[in-house]
């Protein structure tokens, strides 16, 4: 496979209907670029939950408010910036959803879901922004 | 009075079991996952099921939203004295089951046969 590198960054409204277009923008690049099938579920369930929370939790609704992606493709992995205009979180405050006290909350697993169908998952300035990173699967 | 809309599952009582299918194929955005846990709920609250088969085998992809929906629902048959019995998931996205430890606290089966025959 030849060697390849692009990049991509756009800012859309506070809106899940507009993250819906990126991901599906994604989804055809990872596509195109033949990365396979597990590999691009896990972009799409990591992506889905790191845009519902940054719009939701980060911009708490806030139409007035943007959500900034950047994703960048190479041969070897994809990366996946998302970044609100929030306050922020430590991400180390987040309960275990998979403890017995919080096992029946209807909320709280998306990060443990990120971090599992990625490669790596880092939080900068303060919580506003998670990197995301997958290797190219073997398979 | 709210739009009316189409609805995101069908459903077929078999015995005094009510087997339900997703629209979906892909169970995420707020607002679709919304829906389709007011038509869960529906079956519940309005129609009096007590026992729901769900069948995931149309599924391709949930989120975790999605997830919250099942655990109310879950919760919501138990007060009713029923229950919800969860079938045909493939194996991708039983991982995120088991990921979540849902897998322990949800009814979990293999098809349709055998989830009509887990009430």
């Amino acid at each position: 496979m030849p060697e390849f590198e692009y990049a991509v960054e756009v800012v859309i409204a506070n809106d899940l209907g507009e993250a819906r277009r990126i991901q599906r923008e994604i989804e055809e690049a990872l596509h195109a670029a033949e990365y396979g099938d597990r590999d691009v579920f896990c972009a799409k369930l990591a992506l889905e939950e790191a845009l519902v929370n940054a719009v939701k939790h980060g911009n708490r609704m806030d139409p007035a408010k943007h959500v900034t992606i950047r994703y960048d493709v190479t041969t070897e992995r994809f990366r996946i910036q998302v970044c609100d205009e929030g306050d922020g979180f430590d991400p180390e405050s987040v309960p275990d959803p998979t403890a017995p006290e919080n096992i029946e909350r209807p909320c709280g697993r998306g990060l443990l879901l990120m971090r599992r169908f990625m490669s790596q998952v880092e939080y900068a300035e303060g919580g506003n922004r998670v990197v995301m990173t997958k290797l190219r699967s073997t398979e | 009075m709210s739009a009316p809309r189409r609805q995101r599952i069908t459903f077929e009582d078999i015995g005094d079991v009510t087997v339900v299918h997703f629209i979906d194929k892909k169970i995420l955005e707020e607002q679709n996952i919304q829906m389709i846990g007011d038509d869960l709920f529906k079956l519940v609250d309005e129609l009096g099921r007590k026992k729901l088969l769900l069948d995931f085998s149309t599924v391709e992809f949930l989120s975790s939203a999605a997830l919250g929906k099942l655990i109310r629902l879950h919760q919501r048959l138990a007060g009713a004295g029923g229950k919800l019995v969860l079938c045909g998931i493939s194996k991708t996205i039983m991982e995120i089951f088991e990921l979540t430890k849902l897998d322990k606290m949800l009814k979990i089966v293999k098809d349709e046969k055998t989830g009509l025959n887990s009430f």
